[in-house]
């Protein structure tokens, strides 16, 4: 209990600062830098308590996939180097203490609610859907997942291929003056518009692409 | 203090979920960052959804965490094909500078 105390602060005390640092960083790529490093402590705290798949899910789905479209992004748009201005504007705009005062508000709500929270008397026997303690975590949420909730799931990977053909849609674009080869133009290529046979009288030659 | 519980885990994502709230509010630098604390965002209620489904020992909340990272992959997808776009065609994604809804 000791150490499951100890690497919870540790983890969770990474995870807040390099949440800061996302935030407040000067450059962009080491904001992505920090969102990494903060994906990678959270998954560590859940696999810590016992959520392995997910763990492991967020470090293929977030470090992997998520982060690198991040990276991949910022280095194309060349914005790297646009200097953080944090607190400084040309024009003196008012959004910046009410945005503080909004979240300070927001984070004692959630503070308030978490401090005064209990559970329903009732509420652990009413659960249908128990872990057991012999399955691993891995195994019990397949059986779930492909049963229970296979609708939700076929939903899902719906919403990744919509996702895709929309990102594809929005950021393909057509070029000037690039010379494409064209698969139908050359295969419906006929031999009359192709060779043309001539009487070549002699000594004179033939006049070809006047 | 040694014990940690439901609370703890539920702190850490109230920290994360205002964090990512000032990062919205607060930031004058670029959308990718502002994306970026929607993330943050999202791991906040990914990291409450497990704390429960953990120690509730019910395992549904997991389940809507896979779905929510499902959500979230296709979120940054669009929105960084969108900022692709914009960037394209106006040159800059600043905060600042982009106001052409102003009229």
């Amino acid at each position: 209990m000791i150490a499951h105390s100890i690497f919870f602060y540790i983890f969770s005390i990474i995870a807040v600062i390099s949440a800061i640092m996302v935030t407040v960083s000067k450059n962009t790529v080491h904001s992505v830098f920090f969102l990494i490093l903060d994906f990678i402590s959270i998954s560590c705290l859940f696999i810590m308590i016992g959520a392995e798949f997910l763990g492991m899910i967020m470090l293929i789905v977030y470090v992997g996939a998520v982060a690198v479209l991040f990276l991949f992004v910022v280095m194309m748009l060349n914005v790297a180097q646009q200097k953080n201005q944090w607190f400084v504007s040309e024009e003196n705009s008012d959004h910046i203490p009410i945005g503080l005062i909004i979240s300070t508000i927001i984070f004692f709500e959630l503070i308030i609610v978490i401090g005064g929270w209990k559970y329903k008397p009732d509420l652990f026997s009413s659960s249908n859907l128990s872990r057991s303690k012999e399955v691993s975590n891995t195994h019990s949420l397949g059986q779930i997942l492909y049963t229970d909730y296979i609708h939700v799931f076929q939903i899902s990977g719906m919403i990744l291929l919509i996702a895709m053909i929309g990102a594809i849609v929005l950021t393909f674009r057509q070029r000037e003056g690039v010379k494409k080869q064209s698969y139908i133009k050359q295969i419906s290529r006929e031999r009359s518009e192709g060779v043309e046979l001539l009487e070549v009288e002699s000594n004179k030659g033939v006049k070809i692409d006047d | 203090m040694t014990e940690i519980g439901l609370g703890h885990y539920l702190t850490l994502g109230a920290v994360i979920f205002t964090i990512g709230i000032v990062g919205i509010f607060l930031n004058r630098k670029n959308i990718i960052v502002i994306l970026m604390s929607i993330e943050l965002i999202l791991l906040s209620v990914n990291i409450n959804l497990v704390s429960f489904s953990i120690y509730l020992n019910d395992l549904s909340g997991q389940v809507f965490t896979l779905f929510i990272l499902t959500v979230a992959a296709a979120e940054a997808a669009i929105g960084l094909a969108i900022i692709v776009v914009y960037y394209r065609n106006s040159g800059t994604i600043r905060v600042e500078e982009i106001d052409k809804l102003k009229g």
